[in-house]
């Protein structure tokens, strides 16, 4: 069975944001929220980094764990769906989250979080409603996955530094480009994620 | 040789040293083919992390706390909130309620020992106990609605199933956030009210001496309250004050907090509120089941006039006086001591 997972090549990302841009079209995501975001390390020093970020869809998935209603479940493939009709909006997967994927909009008094998004993997919902639907794509966003795709953020990556796919077909990737050139500053985010990490000593 | 020649060959040589010299330090920045190596004056990630508690850079967005990349910290607060908040809090409820029950058991309900007297005196205005109760309810409607939070998933849920259980859980949020300030409220109100009658005095050292008016066959002395009463006053204070501080920030995320001081906060109210509930409990008990003539006092503000011998002569005594005074204005004969 694939397990999927994302790998970001924080050595070719130049923050072009181009996996954003492709996230929030692709899934029509609101404005104030931020599925995928890049941030960049040590801007303007040697040894700047720039890393994509969304969900990793961990193994045991630290949100999944703290959830108060039980809303967040991992799939067979690896990914961390969650059900927007059971969410009541609490903000703990955020505090639990490593990598700060859940996004709340704002609606209500104080800081009265809405229903919790996040990257899905471009798998859509897993709910109640039909894979490919609009109802879905109302909630969840695009459903590539259904139709045997990977997410459009990592297919529309200019340099190609985020990959997407089976966790140990994009390793093997991975570690080949980095025997190649001679560098490699390590798979991002894959320890905490995954509790395991690809060897790049070269 | 001519001056200027000179000045371009000193300089040539110059140039080669340095060249010579800075040899090895170029060679350290190319990587196997040649080509340099980026990485080679930074750290990888797992040594950035051994060295920060979290991986910060810079975002485009407005979302300032999206600039935090990496925390694993919050590997250790899904911890903290499954497994040590789980496990300690059902500890010290739990055994709270037994201790409690095994205090009705032992020492059963504590009797007026002289009997009813039928006479009353006030000892609760209307003002007072409308200040308890508000934060009395409050706390009741907050600590229930809290403990839904963390125990509900385990208790509520296979009970009523999960599309009840977050219709539940959504309102259970709502009402515990706009509770909250009903009980501020009402806590600053107890705060002001008693805080003169709760300053400790030597005559609490002679009640907790006397046994605390749990051993029958001694008389504690108190005045209008006595040592427990007055440790119930303070530890709620203190206990108040850190978890509406702490729920405040919690109900502004990220006002001026990042990841981790909203991950702290949240510790500070789940474990506070743990204790101060357990606290309640003991205060609730001693007010209801525990005491026979407890309960009136907050209930309709009047208490038995032998239950105020009993467990609070010295109040008693200074109410008579003061009565005494005020009926028969001129200076006569006042109750003694």
């Amino acid at each position: 069975m694939a397990r999927m997972k994302f790998l970001c090549d924080a050595d070719r990302c130049i923050d072009c944001n181009a996996c954003v841009t492709a996230c929030k079209n692709e899934n029509e995501v609101p404005w104030g929220i931020n599925r995928r975001r890049v941030v960049t390390i040590n801007d303007g020093k040697p040894g700047e980094r720039s890393v994509s970020m969304a969900c990793m869809h961990c193994t045991d998935a630290p949100c999944a764990a703290v959830c108060p209603v039980t809303c967040i479940y991992p799939t067979e493939d690896g990914i961390v769906l969650h059900s927007k009709d059971l969410c009541i909006g609490c903000g703990y997967c955020f505090y639990a989250c490593p990598f700060g994927a859940p996004q709340y909009p704002q609606v209500g008094n104080f800081g009265s979080r809405g229903k919790m998004d996040k990257c899905t993997y471009c798998a859509g919902g897993g709910g109640a409603e039909a894979p490919g639907s609009a109802e879905e794509f109302e909630k969840y966003g695009s459903n590539r996955f259904g139709d045997g795709k990977l997410p459009l953020c990592a297919e529309m990556c200019s340099t190609k530094s985020l990959l997407a796919g089976d966790g140990e077909i994009i390793a093997q990737i991975y570690k080949e480009r980095v025997m190649k050139r001679g560098y490699g500053s390590g798979a991002w985010g894959w320890m905490t994620a995954y509790r395991e990490d690809v060897d790049v000593k070269v | 040789m001519r001056f200027p020649a000179a000045i371009r060959f000193a300089t040539f040589v110059l140039m080669l040293v340095g060249i010579v010299l800075s040899a090895p330090a170029i060679a350290q920045k190319l990587g196997p083919d040649g080509a340099p190596n980026p990485t080679a004056s930074v750290i990888d990630q797992q040594t950035l992390l051994k060295q920060v508690p979290r991986v910060e850079g810079r975002i485009d967005i407005p979302d300032t706390k999206a600039a935090v990349l990496i925390q694993p910290a919050g590997r250790t607060w899904d911890y903290f909130h499954e497994v040590l908040l789980h496990w300690g809090g059902a500890a010290v409820i739990l055994g709270m309620i037994v201790i409690l029950g095994a205090a009705l058991l032992v020492m059963g309900r504590l009797r007026i020992t002289a009997g009813r007297s039928g006479q009353k005196i006030l000892r609760f205005k209307a003002f007072e106990r409308f200040s308890h109760w508000l934060t009395a309810v409050s706390f009741v409607v907050l600590g229930l609605t809290g403990l839904n939070i963390t125990f509900g998933k385990i208790l509520l849920l296979p009970l009523i199933g999960p599309d009840a259980f977050s219709s539940v859980s959504e309102a259970a949020k709502y009402v515990h956030n706009f509770t909250s300030f009903a009980f501020v409220a009402g806590l600053i109100l107890i705060a002001v009210i008693f805080f003169r009658d709760n300053l400790f005095e030597k005559v609490d050292a002679d009640w907790l001496k006397q046994g605390g008016g749990f051993i029958k066959s001694r008389h504690a002395p108190a005045g209008r309250f006595n040592l427990g009463e007055k440790l119930v006053y303070w530890l709620s204070l203190a206990a108040g004050v850190a978890i509406s501080v702490s729920g405040f920030l919690l109900l502004f995320p990220f006002f001026g907090t990042d990841i981790a001081d909203m991950q702290l906060a949240q510790v500070i109210h789940a474990v506070v509120a743990v204790l101060f509930i357990a606290l309640i409990l003991g205060h609730i008990y001693i007010g209801t089941l525990g005491m026979e003539g407890a309960f009136e006092a907050m209930g309709t503000g009047e208490v038995d006039l032998n239950w105020a011998k009993e467990h609070h002569d010295r109040w008693l005594t200074q109410q008579l006086a003061g009565e005494d005074r005020q009926a028969h204005p001129h200076p006569s004969a006042t109750a003694a001591e």
